[in-house]
């Protein structure tokens, strides 16, 4: 269950820029999560639910923008959409590929007041 | 937070030492008593509402291409409604900051540091036992111990003739820069030596944490199925060599070695295999050859 780990990471920084606005609390979120981050978004909402309690992000509304994995091939140089990690290039066939995005955890904004 | 119940105490982890007892800052019990501050009183109103948060998520796909232009913390734009903060923020970047750190000691100190990983029972352990064993001659061997609970470990390295600190991390799943950074400290290690990091075993959780490490090595033996490294990705991915064990049961097992080495590149061609047995030793010679290499 890494993604508790994840969740409680997000609390914290946005507790921490919370506090550097002088803000009191958050009311909108946005995440971006790449396909091939290695983390379970249905995990990771049901972490937060938790991990947000008496928190900053109590209440606030959580965006979540995935961000759809590609990959390079390093044979052909075509760049394609990857849903797993073991995949050959659909051009080319070959193996030798390269992760360009999606691998992305990241606290985009923070709407706060 | 505690990871564990979500309370309002720090995580409890033990790094201890074979012998020691468990230190009392790292106790805590686990009672649950949400006492909410406002500091606006003009809604008194009672919890019962229990996290009935308006939780719509939006999932949106980006499908072009991501042009993150990376901007600057403190960027911020005023709305009527609040204010907007930017923070494009890596959600792991107190970990990645602290493993840098970790990085930078081990480099300073040229201490060649290696993250061990893989399901439980692969043999991380007595690799380990045995590297210590045969190689203490040559090379400063320092030894730190993740396991969820337990000394095991860490009094079978004392054993074999390693310094070594074990961190129990209660309900984690994985080791975190953090820890490494307060067991290397305990472990006080010296320089020019050779620290060799087993984390929990778990394909999947430790992946995400970098340590600070010079290579992360993942384990599979013969007796686990040669699909791995496809139903387990981006441990295979992350790592930079892997080490196929027990090889003295391969005449046993339906086992293709050929078949897990083209999974394993098909995730990640940098991959460097070590085929070997350490219960007869077969193929140890060439994984010392290396070890002591590295440390050179």
């Amino acid at each position: 269950m890494h993604e508790l780990s994840i969740a409680m990471n997000i609390v914290d920084i946005a507790d921490e820029e919370t506090k550097k606005a002088n803000a009191k609390k958050v009311f909108e979120i946005e995440l971006e999560i790449g396909t091939m981050s290695g983390v379970v978004l249905e995990a990771l909402e049901f972490a937060l639910q938790e991990a947000v309690r008496d928190s900053v992000l109590e209440n606030a509304k959580i965006k979540i923008t995935e961000i759809q994995a590609k990959a390079k091939c390093l044979n052909c140089l075509h760049v394609f959409k990857i849903e797993d990690l073991y995949s050959p290039c659909p051009n080319c066939n070959e193996f030798k590929t390269e992760i360009i995005s999606g691998k992305e955890l990241r606290v985009k904004s923070l709407k706060v007041e | 937070m505690c990871e564990t119940c979500g309370c309002g105490e720090s995580n409890s982890f033990s790094i201890r030492k074979p012998g020691e007892t468990i230190e009392n800052n790292s106790n805590h019990t686990h009672t649950h008593t949400h006492s909410h501050l406002h500091d606006d009183s003009e809604h008194a109103h009672s919890h019962s509402h229990a996290h009935t948060h308006d939780y719509n998520h939006e999932h949106q796909h980006h499908h072009e291409d991501s042009d993150h232009a990376h901007h600057h913390h403190d960027y911020q734009h005023k709305h009527s409604h609040g204010t907007e903060i930017k923070v494009e923020t890596d959600i792991l970047h107190k970990n990645n900051l602290i493993a840098e750190r970790n990085r930078g000691f081990f480099e300073a100190k040229n201490i060649f540091a290696l993250n061990l990983v893989s399901s439980p029972g692969s043999g991380k352990t007595s690799l380990i036992e045995k590297s210590i064993k045969d190689l203490s001659k040559d090379v400063n061997f320092y030894i730190i111990e993740g396991d969820q609970q337990t000394m095991n470990d860490a009094n079978r390295i004392e054993a074999a003739g390693a310094p070594v600190v074990q961190i129990n991390t209660g309900n984690g799943c994985h080791l975190d820069a953090d820890m490494i950074n307060k067991a290397v400290k305990k472990l006080e290690v010296e320089n020019n030596s050779l620290l060799i990091i087993e984390n929990v075993g778990n394909l999947i959780c430790p992946s995400l944490f970098d340590l600070g490490e010079s290579k992360r090595i993942v384990i599979i033996s013969v007796t686990e199925g040669e699909d791995k490294p496809i139903k387990y990705p981006t441990m295979f991915q992350s790592s930079n060599i892997c080490i196929i064990n027990k090889t003295d049961l391969l005449p046993y097992v339906d086992f293709d070695i050929n078949k897990v080495k083209e999974y394993a590149h098909q995730v990640n061609h940098h991959l460097e295999f070590f085929e070997l047995s350490v219960k007869t030793g077969e193929g140890m010679d060439k994984w010392y050859e290396w070890l002591k290499l590295q440390v050179s």
